[in-house]
């Protein structure tokens, strides 16, 4: 188990941070989401086809790495597609399409993943050398930026895997008023839109615990800079003639804070070794990473805000970007519960 | 390769000589110092005592891996080296660390060995959080030094043959630059040892009063008046040792942990369910942020003050599970003979004092981690005789 960062990925994700800093600071982050950046991460960093394997035009790398550049992005509250091509890319890694990775690979193709539950999914029948794909989907993340959407759908032989095509005719999308406003959703209304089958789809497909560990990177960045935010403030704020972080009633809290830092830090590099090197270790992993990660950076998201004070609750501050995205992450996979119901029956309790 | 194809040797090896020489009734924490002993020479003899101090005072010179290694074979079993975890955790190293040569050859191989068993001479009764502000005096006379005062809390004491003492060797100095560090000789006329019982029941620590106790000023270690930096060498070493359970093992038979409760309780209840679900959640977090650890370590990163933020959980730890396994047990927790559940809530709140309270953990993680601005003293500039100190109404 490989709990350290290599030099190389240390490289990686200062790289990252001071890209990031510099062409994607909060003001800027504030202003949604913007394809200049977008394409200059993929295009200067070749970020999108960081997982993508070589023979596709990536730089087939894995999960480690992959943890390393979400957390960055997580850091910064990078706005945009970034996580849900990502999530497609994990898809794809499972049930490889060339044409999809090759273009995610080249920043081309902007792409999300969506997993309706139970009764909500999606049918798709022949339709000249494709399928045509019914159905709707309430919530779909960067469903407004992505050209492609990957999702399971039902048909005469099962479950498969579809890629349809969002630019397309039978398409409708309308974007969603979110609480995070610095990453959007969109409800989308697929009526025989074109798609193309890429494979099966079967339950146990291992895509769900990698988009767990991919999240839970995220949320440890976001995690991160919400402490750094609030450590950094501690030491210039001043009341009763001292720095607010020389008390003690604000030194714990930070204190405690940093204990989940520690302990959510460590659990993502061990999800993600387990995700690159250790399968049979990942369901249990992906699960841990949710259920720890997960409430860790909303409770460091909402202390920070609140020892802030009342600057904290307002709308030009920029705590509640960081609240409002750790909430949203927290139940992006679905309710909370569902990754600690998972640990249950993998413990065999 | 190699080396791990050496590592996995090194493991099999470790658990040959574990089979064969641990006794399936040792306890960890027995009073039967023979037993204890005679163990830890073989542990020593067969290279697994001081396995990454340095050859040439008596340690074996490998690496964590190898420590690691031998820790983690050594889980499945129950060794009596409880009485020496003072020593190995704490004293040893920082005899190593800051030590003369002539103490390191005197001192580290006996303690390796178990053959000469240590304790730890800081805490008194008006100087616990604040240590630096203890009031044992240590006076110079020719080539001695005399000591007078109380200490307290001091874990195996009853059993040691000598001990680590910070004392005030200048009243005249403001307080940190007025202690000096010794080793002490536990078994000189005018130390006095008496049990002193925990919430348990149990006598695991004692208070010490020493009366004209003579140390040669060959047994001093560091400088005059630079005790206290000697001192913080050794609270690193034993916030570490106690997150990493370095020296203590872990009890393989824990009622609190998961695997125990398991056995308890109705696993179908959703709400028991959830609560097993919570404990795996912090168990792991935890144990994954001490291999973490370990492994900067390896790297070469030394943990430093971080080994506080581990403590400080291992301590929540230790006591949401002794509460959580109480709980889950229901009535039948609280009775019966030595019931193994109403002695881990009795023990539970002893992790959270001892080797620093919780509050003491937040502030070194808030100063040394976070870098946060120090809390505005009044102790630092005026002379130790002129300062309050202890309880005063």
């Amino acid at each position: 188990m490989n709990l350290v960062l290599s030099p190389e990925q240390q490289e990686l994700r200062d790289t990252v941070r001071s890209f990031l800093g510099t062409v994607s600071p909060l003001p800027k982050v504030r202003e949604g989401y913007d394809p200049d950046v977008y394409a200059r991460l993929n295009g200067e960093l070749g970020l999108s086809g960081l997982i993508v394997p070589e023979e596709y035009g990536g730089s087939g790398a894995g999960f480690a790495e992959l943890a390393v550049v979400l957390t960055e992005t997580g850091a910064a509250l990078l706005p945009g597609p970034f996580l849900a091509t990502t999530f497609a890319a994990i898809a794809l890694t499972r049930v490889p399409d060339k044409e999809l990775l090759t273009g995610i690979a080249e920043g081309r193709v902007v792409a999300t993943l969506a997993q309706p539950a139970g009764d909500d999914g999606l049918v798709a029948e022949s339709a000249d050398g494709g399928v045509a794909v019914r159905g709707t989907l309430a919530r779909v993340l960067g469903g407004m930026e992505a050209g492609v959407l990957l999702v399971p759908a039902r048909t005469g032989d099962g479950m498969v895997l579809v890629a349809v095509d969002l630019t397309g005719e039978g398409v409708t999308r309308t974007p969603l008023e979110t609480l995070d406003i610095t990453r959007g959703q969109a409800r989308i209304e697929l009526d025989g839109a074109r798609g193309r089958v890429l494979g099966a789809s079967p339950q146990d497909d291992g895509i769900g615990d990698r988009l767990a560990v991919a999240l839970a990177a995220e949320q440890l960045g976001v995690l991160r800079a919400s402490l750094d935010s609030i450590v950094a403030y501690a030491k210039i704020r001043v009341a009763f003639g001292r720095y607010i972080g020389s008390y003690q009633g604000v030194k714990h809290k930070l204190a405690d804070m940093h204990c989940k830092l520690e302990q959510a830090e460590s659990i993502v590099r061990f999800a993600a070794w387990a995700a690159d090197e250790s399968p049979e270790e990942l369901p249990a992993a992906a699960a841990l990473a949710q259920a720890y990660v997960g409430r860790a950076c909303f409770e460091v998201a909402r202390d920070h805000l609140l020892l802030h004070g009342g600057i904290g609750f307002t709308w030009e501050h920029d705590a509640h970007l960081f609240y409002k995205r750790a909430k949203t992450d927290e139940v992006l996979l679905g309710p909370p519960r569902i990754h600690r119901a998972r640990l249950a029956d993998l413990l065999e309790l | 390769m190699n080396l791990d194809v050496n590592l996995a040797e090194y493991r099999r090896t470790a658990r040959t000589w574990l089979e064969a020489n641990a006794r399936a009734d040792d306890a960890q924490e027995a009073d039967g110092i023979a037993r204890a002993k005679e163990f830890m020479a073989r542990l020593y003899d067969a290279g697994y005592s001081g396995i990454t101090w340095p050859a040439r005072w008596g340690g074996q010179g490998l690496t964590q891996a190898e420590e690691r290694a031998f820790a983690a074979e050594s889980r499945d079993f129950t060794l009596p080296t409880y009485v020496f975890s003072i020593g190995l955790g704490m004293t040893g190293p920082t005899l190593v660390d800051r030590g003369t040569d002539a103490q390191r050859e005197r001192f580290v191989r006996p303690l390796l060995r178990g053959e000469e068993i240590w304790c730890q001479l800081f805490s008194e009764p008006g100087a616990g959080s604040d240590v630096a502000s203890l009031q044992t005096r240590a006076v110079r006379d020719g080539d001695d030094w005399v000591v007078n005062g109380q200490k307290v809390w001091t874990s195996v004491a009853h059993h040691a043959d000598w001990g680590l003492l910070l004392a005030r060797t200048d009243v005249d100095v403001p307080k940190h630059k007025g202690l000096t560090m010794f080793v002490v000789n536990m078994r000189h006329p005018g130390v006095t040892v008496r049990p002193l019982k925990d919430m348990s029941g149990r006598a695991n620590f004692n208070e010490i009063f020493f009366d004209d106790v003579t140390i040669p000023d060959e047994h001093r270690v560091g400088e005059v008046n630079d005790g206290w930096s000697v001192a913080v060498t050794t609270l690193l070493h034993e916030r570490l040792s106690i997150s990493s359970g370095v020296g203590m093992g872990t009890r393989r038979d824990d009622p609190t942990a998961l695997d125990g409760l398991r056995r308890l309780v109705d696993t179908t209840d959703p709400l028991v369910r959830d609560e097993l679900v919570e404990l795996h959640i912090r168990s792991r977090a935890l144990a994954l942020f001490n291999q973490r650890l370990a492994q900067e370590t390896k790297a070469g990163v030394f943990p430093g003050a971080r080994g506080s933020a581990a403590k400080l959980l291992l301590a929540e730890l230790t006591m949401y599970q002794a509460d959580l396994a109480t709980r889950l047990a229901g009535p039948s927790a609280v009775v019966g003979e030595d019931n193994p559940l109403s002695q881990a809530i009795s023990l539970a709140p002893g992790m959270a004092l001892g080797g620093g309270t919780n509050e003491i953990m937040r502030n070194i993680v808030g100063d040394r981690v976070l870098n946060l601005p120090p809390e505005p003293r009044v102790d630092k500039t005026v002379p130790f005789k002129d300062l309050k100190v202890g309880t005063q109404a």
